[in-house]
Formats: structure tokens, sequence, C-alpha cells
């Protein structure tokens, strides 16, 4: 590769001149290489952080006719609460009865097999699309342009997320992460109200 | 008896392949990566599903500890001039042009206006000693975070917020912090999180 044709008329005339080899050794700049790659390796980051877009209803104050009631069939309320426990129940108290609370955990077959049979419909739906997309029959942007309506049905559960100060800021990413993979359209993080607070202190 | 001569081959390798070899990965990483940015606290992000990448540019991160220890930096280093001036300004401190060049060189901060004189006269080394990382205050009575965040938001009103916080940092500073960001009307931002990978069905 380094080598140069050489010209035989010019040494003719001249007599011989000494030929110089035109080789040259490239194993220091081989470990300059090596070195350099070495360091940007280290100092360097390859990929972009993952982030969870997360938007939250804004503090301006709602009159009573705005606020949309939701349906008291269709609402989950989640209790985070200490040491990775999770609570939920359906709907609200009624006619003086309490809603039952439940106990469980964010291992695939606790929060998740509720939500997922709680929203049973929907989910068989998106992934329906979701194999119309891997086979190429979709584009992505259909995708979740029809995904988003699927979620917005209106028997959809709405799902309340509410932390109570023992728990930590992992559980309320678990808990965005089941919303997620439950396809669940509509969730929000609320604040803990004291009718949640006295139904966790009778379970516990 | 002659001598049966062997042919010495030579022990040189041409170096160019290998040459070539590693400046194409050089130039390759050089180009994909970008550099980690020096944290002033260690912070481990819970793993989510979500894949959606952060933006490059204009985010203002926010990074909070175990702790519940605030921290605060926005890309851009005229924007960091701007921020700090306007900050010092609403809280009566002035900063010398030397002490604004510092300021904008430093990527994470999490001092009180009040200490800022003395944390940017320190060496750069010595900023990220645990005495001297003390958090942004955030409490109700002296909210220097939302002022931060609303001057930062002045300055540049293309600025994403990013919220990358430990694992462990409990529930109440994650809400004080969200309720702060919703009090100065942000309600749209990304919480940093690890890529674990989504469950499969059936």
């Amino acid at each position: 590769m380094s080598e140069v044709a050489q010209d035989n008329n010019q040494g003719k005339k001249k007599g011989k001149t000494k030929k110089m080899s035109t080789r040259v050794d490239f194993t220091p700049m081989v470990d300059l290489g090596f070195l350099l790659i070495t360091f940007f390796m280290l100092a360097t980051t390859l990929n972009k952080p993952q982030t969870m877009e997360i938007a939250m209803p804004s503090k301006e104050k709602v009159t009573e006719e705005d606020q949309t009631k939701i349906k008291a069939s269709r609402a989950v309320t989640i209790l985070l609460g200490k040491e990775n426990k999770v609570f939920y129940y359906e709907g609200t108290r009624e006619n003086n009865i309490d809603p039952v609370l439940n106990q469980t955990d964010f291992s695939p077959k606790g929060m998740r097999q509720f939500l997922i049979k709680k929203n049973y419909d929907i989910m068989v739906q998106v992934r329906q699309l979701k194999a119309l997309k891997d086979a190429e029959k979709l584009s992505p942007k259909d995708f979740e342009k029809q995904k988003d309506e699927i979620i917005a049905d209106k028997k959809a559960p709405i799902v309340l997320i509410k932390g109570t100060i023992d728990s930590s800021y992992k559980n309320l990413i678990d808990a965005l992460d089941e919303m997620a993979i439950c396809n669940i359209g509509r969730y929000a993080i609320v604040d803990i109200t004291p009718f949640d607070l006295e139904l966790l202190a009778k379970k516990l | 008896m002659p001598k049966v001569k062997i042919k010495r081959k030579s022990t040189a390798i041409d170096m160019t392949a290998m040459c070539d070899v590693a400046f194409l990965l050089l130039t390759f990483f050089m180009l994909t990566s970008n550099f980690t940015q020096k944290e002033p606290v260690k912070v481990s992000t819970p793993a989510s599903i979500s894949e959606i990448k952060l933006p490059d540019r204009n985010v203002i991160s926010i990074l909070v500890d175990a702790k519940g220890k605030v921290f605060l930096g926005a890309d851009g280093q005229d924007n960091r001039v701007q921020m700090l001036t306007k900050m010092g300004a609403a809280y009566n401190v002035t900063f010398t042009a030397a002490e604004l060049k510092e300021f904008s060189l430093i990527n994470k901060f999490g001092v009180p206006i009040t200490m800022m004189k003395t944390y940017l006269a320190l060496k750069s080394e010595e900023r990220d000693l645990p005495q001297n990382a003390l958090g942004i205050p955030c409490d109700s009575l002296d909210n220097q975070f939302k002022s931060w965040v609303s001057v930062a938001k002045t300055v540049n009103s293309e600025y994403r917020i990013a919220i990358k916080a430990d694992q462990a940092t409990t529930y109440p500073v994650i809400k004080k912090l969200m309720g702060t960001l919703q009090d100065i009307n942000e309600n749209r931002y990304n919480l940093l999180t690890s890529l674990k990978n989504a469950p499969d069905y059936e």
C-alpha cells in the first residue's frame, strides 16, 4: 500500500542513487489509534438516556361544571404503600359500603394481572393492531393514531395513582409502567385522600 | 558441504490495515457518542419499558438524589450566564464577569443562591465534595428551585424539563417537585429512566 512505483529512467542518467525504502512502520500509529478509542469508549456514553413523558393536569381552578365526574364503575384506585406494597380498589364508597382493598405488588403476577383482566378488550385490540404493524401493513404513525383511538374507549378503566408518604419514586415509575404495559389510556397521579388513608388503616 | 539455507521470513507485519481499522473505529466512536456529564451525586434511575429518547438540546435537567437534594443544570453557556444574572438580580446578589464565566462552565449545581459566590470560588474538584453538594432549597418558604426553572424558561422558552431522580427518593419529595412545576405551569416533562425489556404476552 505504501510502496511507490519507481521511476527507472532517472536512475540511469545520474548513476545509481541509493533506493530508500518507502515503507513506514505503522505500529506506533496503531497504538495511538487504539489508545484514543479506549479513551473515547470510557469518557463517552453511546446511548441517549431513556425517558418517560408525562403530562400533569394544570393547577388552574376548574369549576364544578367543567369537572368530569368519572363513573365509579370505571375507576380503579392504586395506592402505593411502603416496602413496595401496592393496594388497589375499584369504585368508591357507595351506600356506606366500602370497596374491597386488595394488596398486591408490581410483579407480573400482581398488579398487572388485575389490570389486564380489567382492560382485556382493549389489550386484545391493541395487540391485533401491533401484529398488523409488525407485518408492515400499517405505518408506525397510523399505528399510534389508531392505538390512541382504541385506548380512549369510553368503557376503559380510569386509573388513579396515589402515593402514600412511605412510597418511593420507583413505585411511581413502576405504576406508570404498568399503565403503558396494560394500555391504560386514562390515568392520573392524584393526591391521596383521607378516605384512602382510612381504607389503608383498616387493612393494616 | 554446503549449508542448507533456510529462507528467513520477515517478522514485520504490515500495520497499515490495522491502522485503518483503528482510526475507522475511532471516527465511529467520536461521531456516535456524547460525553458523559459529570454529576454532583450518583443517581440510579428506576427501570421502565419506555423507549422515548431525551432530546439533545434545550434540556433543563433536574437531578434528585436519594436523600431528596435537588440539583439543576441547563445547557447552553450563554443561557447559563443569563440565568445567573437574572437570579442574582432577583435575590440581590451581584456576580462579577469572572464568576459568570465560571458558572457558565458548570454542568449541574446544587447550592442556594446565597452560597453561589463561595461555591464559584471553589476549585472544580472541590465542588462535588459531599459537604458542598447542598441541594437547591425547594420548600414552600424559600423556593429557589421554582425561581430557577421559571428564570430558565424566560431565558429560553424552548427548554424541556427532564427529571432524573433516584429510585429510592421518597414519593413526597417527587410530589413536591411536581407540585412546584405545576405552580409555574410546567405540566409536561420527561422522567429519566433506564431501559428494561417490555414483557411479552403469550
